[in-house]
């Protein structure tokens, strides 16, 4: 009962949010919605103990294959964007033959590698990835209505609440997959992989699974990305902004749930509000690398811990205990 | 047609020459120390910068303005070490991690110091050595393929034959065993910085006239860097400058006979195909990571 009080004044606010806020600052919130999914799956594929490079990039697949279907073969929009997510995680599962074939630092600069070259491919040919300038001109959502709200995606706020839903059931989606046996298998592949192989688990597969399933959901961000500017192209895929996705999970911590999302969100009001406002424009890039630095150099397991020792605090009443990570 | 495949070579070597110096620093530091250095690109964009502060705004002979950006980046590799890398020691991925974060902070500092805008840098000397009438070196060039070759082999003969490149070797091999031979690995760490991030630095500096100085070079050099350290096999120098030889020319073939984006996905492809084949690089025998 009283977790239902909590998701429900938690849902609330959530729906209030964008109205005391500026017309900029709701697009900044939809991007951060769009992101929250991004991170998240990001940490599902962290959950088998690989860091991969190129997730930014499998997130554009989602985008420009959303784009591709609308414009090309006239696919209904919420159509397309599950067949963006879909292809996305399809084109994981191929690149899984060779990347797999590597682990740790080897497996992080391949994907590096792999999602450069799809990047690249994108630039190269005109047709039909529209070169350097990309795909402009993408079919926005249709506007529909639900009796007592009427949807009209000219609105970042209206965007907000269509992509905010879509994200909330992609996350309850992704924390059952985390609790479920599968999910567990994850952990067991990342941190008992020898013991996990030797009770029949078949490593290859699960990591695949996980691979595949991030980047569906990465694929999914990126449609919805995509449907909401109305333009694609290369460079908004690229490394830069990986590593921001990278910032945000290290940041927050990888060992919870939560740890990624809170990492995104503080980074981003940090970023787009506070340091915006304040017309550090130029500044910014500087004090993001600061902060990546500092986070890791003085709080290496996250946000999350800090939120775990306050919590614990309350139950427990020991805090010099030593998080179990 | 024979004259343009003997000038594509030519620009080939000059490429490999300072590929060669950036990957060789790369790989320096991550046998030492053991970890990536995500920031080398923006230690060859410090170098270049040091030339257009020093050189093109306050007209310092050319020389003496590489000279001191060299000193000045490897200073910057000893910061590095000292805040960075040093601390984060017993956390594999904090290095790489802090690596970005300085990465960001550099190159903001160079577009806050100089803007965003390609810099202009006279032209040092404007003799071509000419071989034939369409076949020409530019003395410029020829600077960094000297330095190339000037620096790896005194850089070769200290690593082989002096007491300090022993305990360097030592160190990347087994860090353990080394310091119980009384090696300091601190030490050992600090001169590896300090060499690879100074070879990165004359690497930009010495190009800087050459290419478009501007604060996001350093991308395209760390990709490449990425790129030949695979190949050649991580922890390998002398992989590195085979590699950097045989990737410069297949990149600067591709780039001539048809273009630049088309190079780095043929690059790239090299490297994916190296890291399933053979893991270990083309030349690489032992394995660190």
């Amino acid at each position: 009962m009283r977790n239902f009080l909590i998701l429900l004044v938690g849902l609330a606010a959530l729906i209030a949010l964008p109205h005391g806020l500026s017309f900029s600052q709701q697009e900044i919130l939809v991007f951060l919605v769009i992101n929250v999914l991004l991170v998240t799956s990001y940490r599902l594929l962290t959950l088998t103990g690989e860091w991969s490079l190129g997730h930014v990039v499998i997130m554009g697949v989602g985008a420009y294959s959303s784009a591709l279907y609308t414009k090309e073969l006239g696919v209904y929009v919420p159509v397309s964007m599950l067949l963006g997510a879909v292809t996305a995680a399809l084109l994981a599962v191929l690149l899984s033959f060779p990347l797999f074939r590597m682990k740790g630092f080897y497996f992080l600069i391949g994907s590096f590698a792999a999602g450069e070259i799809i990047r690249l491919i994108w630039k190269r040919f005109r047709e039909p990835f529209g070169g350097v300038r990309g795909i402009s001109g993408i079919d926005p959502m249709p506007d529909f209505s639900v009796g007592f709200y009427q949807f009209d995606f000219f609105e970042p706020v209206s965007y907000y609440y269509f992509a905010g839903a879509i994200v909330i059931a992609c996350l309850w989606i992704l924390w059952r997959i985390e609790k479920s046996p599968v999910g567990l298998t994850f952990h067991a592949v990342h941190w008992q992989d020898k013991l996990a192989q030797a009770s029949g688990v078949n490593l290859r597969a699960y990591r695949t699974l996980a691979f595949a399933i991030a980047s569906g959901f990465a694929g999914l961000a990126g449609a919805l990305q995509g449907h909401y500017v109305g333009t694609v192209n290369p460079n908004s895929f690229d490394i830069e902004v990986m590593v921001f996705v990278l910032t945000w999970a290290i940041v927050g911590g990888t060992a919870t749930f939560y740890g990624p999302i809170l990492g995104c969100i503080v980074l981003t009001v940090l970023n787009e509000i506070v340091l915006r406002e304040m017309g550090l424009e130029q500044a910014r890039p500087l004090i993001y690398g600061a902060i990546m630095i500092l986070s890791i150099l003085f709080l290496p397991n996250g946000l999350e811990s800090l939120v775990q020792k306050a919590t614990r605090r309350k139950t427990t009443a020991k805090p010099e205990e030593k998080a179990a990570t | 047609m024979v004259e343009l495949l003997a000038q594509t070579g030519l620009n080939a070597v000059y490429a490999a020459s300072y590929i060669s110096l950036v990957a060789v620093g790369l790989v320096l530091i991550f046998g030492v120390m053991g970890v990536v250095n995500f920031a080398h690109g923006e230690l060859f964009m410090a170098g270049a910068y040091a030339v257009v502060a020093l050189y093109a705004d306050m007209h310092v002979p050319f020389f003496v303005a590489v000279a001191i950006g060299m000193a000045f980046v490897g200073l910057l590799g000893l910061l590095m070490e000292w805040a960075l890398f040093r601390p984060l020691k017993d956390n594999p991925l904090g290095g790489l991690v802090a690596s970005i974060g300085f990465l960001m902070i550099l190159q903001s500092l160079a577009v806050m110091g100089f803007g965003v805008r390609m810099e202009h840098i006279p032209p040092v000397t404007q003799e071509v050595v000419r071989f034939t009438d369409k076949v020409g070196l530019p003395v410029a060039r020829l600077y960094v393929i000297v330095a190339a070759v000037v620096f790896l082999s005194a850089l070769w003969y200290f690593l082989k034959r002096t007491r300090f490149g022993w305990a360097l070797r030592a160190s990347a091999q087994d860090p353990e065993a080394a310091a119980l031979q009384g090696i300091s690995i601190t030490q050992t760490a600090r001169i590896a910085m300090f060499i690879g991030a100074a070879l990165a630095g004359v690497a930009g500096a010495l190009t800087a006239p050459l290419v478009s100085v501007n604060p996001h070079m350093g991308h395209s050099v760390i990709v490449t860097a990425f790129i030949v350290i695979i190949v050649g096999g991580v922890g390998s120098l002398e992989g590195a400058i085979l590699a950097s030889i045989a990737y410069a020319f297949v990149h600067t073939f591709v780039t001539t006979f048809w273009d630049g984006v088309l190079a780095d996905i043929v690059g790239l492809s090299l490297m994916l195909i190296v890291l399933i084949v053979k893991p270990t690089g083309l030349f690489g025998s032992a394995d660190r990571a």
